[in-house]
């Protein structure tokens, strides 16, 4: 549309040759190498015992012998990096008084904020395209394995989800820069936003479920289901449980489903499972991340739209 | 022949959460003429030219630029109507020809085109020296001037001149109001100048419109007022003694 290409043009120079970006790009990467590095370090301690490994490759991202896996750390940082990219996208033009220079000329108002949202969106794209070829490359050389076809489709798949995911934090605060004059107060309730959907979510949810489901004595088939449906149902309040959700059977296809077991089983019962514990084909995995991938993008899509909403409506002064 | 109307508005309201900015404002300007539109502080001229413009919308009333409705489709005024705000802001990383460049852009203009025009534009308001220093570095009356060099650059049919020699040394000011006269007289464009220099819209402005408290209190020529207010006949008046008639009046 008219007016999109200079905007991105110009936000994209801008994104690259600021502070900013270059700060985040440096500690992200360094943060996810050394990661690798230690998940590299460990995984034949990992492999021991398994008679045929499979999608080694896979677990240089999910490893969990160490405090945290790459998966993890993107989905407990990867919003601090939509967020810092977006929190002063409107109003620092706003109040610099370029907001209203760039809306007198011949360009739909939407264009603005499409066009600054989908710069955003390539740049966090290359973030993320740069890190995981770094660590596939550090992954090579330390592993000495090689991606197979299907761990390719995996970790594309998992590139694409977490663009998703970063960018939904994004329209966040870009969203707060909209509704919010200042940029020290639409920082601060980025932050926020963070903060609650990271902490105190999970936290609200484990008590959620110590006052809904009787705790003590023996768990029975009921409580543990009724556990189940409260989880299911809170994942999609949280954002961070999305996407690890999402993520999880992508990258880690020796996972089952998205449940972890909580029923007790007996040393029978855990040999006769073990017969089914192979891993999941791509095609089946990928069938039970799509619901939490359309989620993904519906509320990106419904942060956008409250964005559009709110900026179409608003009056634009002089100063 | 007769003149065209290229800016009409009929009772244009804005109501500010209460607070009237603009109150039935009903005026015009004709074609290729530099309009002088006074006021003080506060009067409304700045949310009269966002109306215009379709960055702010009207409570009531309507207003037409060039034929479109600005509320309906300001990307066809805006397209053929330059804005020279009043505190402009710059993109204080690019330097001159990028930010021109960029404007060109938003603007649809071809490359080639536009960095001729560009330079054109930097030459025409004693710019071309500092072109390559960024915006941040520049003054006051550097902004302003590149402010103009967007509009010479993008040949608009009206333009919006809102305080375009605050900050200006006298030198600077003369050369501006000389290039809005010939922009007005060779490109036919239509200017509507909102300035509190009283002396120099008396210079260049053809016809003049005085706003108080978002009321056009008066229109017409510089003769027309001084005939309704003054009570004179064959002499010499200003402006100003025209204006302060009227402001007196509005605070009484």
């Amino acid at each position: 549309m008219n007016g999109i290409r200079p905007i991105l043009k110009k936000e994209l120079s801008d994104h690259f040759s600021s502070y900013r970006f270059l700060f985040l790009f440096a500690l992200i990467a360094m943060a996810s190498l050394v990661l690798v590095y230690m998940a590299a370090l460990d995984i034949e301690e990992s492999l021991k015992g398994t008679q045929k490994p499979q999608f080694v490759f896979l677990m240089l991202f999910t490893s969990s012998k160490i405090q945290f896996s790459l998966v993890q750390f993107v989905s407990f940082f990867g919003p601090l990096i939509g967020l810092i990219m977006g929190f002063d996208t409107i109003n620092r033009e706003r109040n610099e008084g370029t907001l209203s220079k760039l809306l007198s000329q011949p360009i739909y108002r939407d264009s603005v904020i499409n066009g600054k949202f989908l710069a955003g969106v390539v740049v966090i794209g290359v973030m993320m395209a740069s890190i995981i070829l770094l660590i596939t490359g550090l992954g090579i050389i330390m592993v000495g394995v090689k991606p197979g076809f299907e761990e390719f489709w995996r970790i594309f798949i998992y590139f694409i989800i977490s663009v998703v995911y970063i960018s939904f934090w994004l329209g966040i605060a870009m969203l707060f820069s909209i509704l919010f004059r200042s940029i020290a107060t639409s920082a601060l309730a980025s932050i926020a936003m963070w903060i609650f959907f990271s902490f105190f979510v999970s936290l609200g949810v484990n008590a959620l479920i110590s006052a809904l489901v009787p705790s003590g004595g023996e768990a029975t088939t009921r409580s543990v289901s009724q556990i189940i449906v409260i989880n299911k149902v809170l994942t999609f309040t949280s954002p961070m449980k999305l996407y690890t959700d999402a993520t999880a059977t992508i990258i880690d296809p020796l996972r089952r489903t998205i449940q972890p077991f909580i029923v007790q089983m007996g040393m029978m019962e855990q040999w006769s499972m073990s017969r089914f514990s192979g891993p999941l084909p791509l095609m089946q995995s990928f069938m039970i991340v799509v619901p939490y991938i359309l989620f993904l993008l519906a509320i990106t899509v419904v942060c956008f739209a409250v964005s559009y909403l709110v900026f179409m409506r608003q009056e634009i002064r002089s100063v | 022949m007769q003149t065209l109307k290229v800016i009409e508005t009929e009772n244009l309201t804005k109501v500010y959460g209460g607070y009237v900015a603009v109150d039935h404002l009903s005026f015009y300007i004709n074609e290729g003429e530099i309009f002088g539109f006074l006021g003080p502080n506060g009067a409304g001229k700045t949310t009269t030219l966002l109306m215009l413009l379709g960055l702010t919308e009207p409570t009531d009333g309507r207003a037409k630029v060039l034929g479109y409705n600005p509320v309906r489709e300001p990307v066809k005024v805006k397209r053929q109507v330059g804005y020279l705000q009043e505190n402009m802001g710059f993109y204080r990383e690019m330097d001159a020809r990028q930010m021109l460049m960029f404007i060109a852009e938003l603007n649809s203009i071809d490359q080639e085109t536009a960095r001729n025009k560009i330079e054109e534009a930097l030459e025409g308001v004693g710019l071309i020296q500092q072109a390559d220093k960024k915006i941040g570095t520049y003054s006051r009356g550097m902004r302003q001037r590149l402010g103009l060099a967007e509009i010479l650059l993008k040949e608009p049919k009206i333009s919006f001149l809102d305080e375009p020699t605050l900050g200006l040394d006298p030198d600077m000011t003369n050369t501006m109001l000389d290039n809005i006269v010939s922009l007005s007289r060779q490109k036919k464009m239509t200017v509507l100048l909102s300035s509190h220099m009283l002396y120099q819209v008396q210079k260049v402005c053809s016809r003049v419109g005085i706003m108080i408290n978002g009321k056009m209190l008066a229109q017409g020529t510089m003769d027309q007022l001084a005939g309704e207010t003054l009570d004179v006949e064959n002499r010499e008046f200003t402006l100003e003694e025209i204006y302060m008639k009227y402001f007196r009046e509005a605070e009484a």
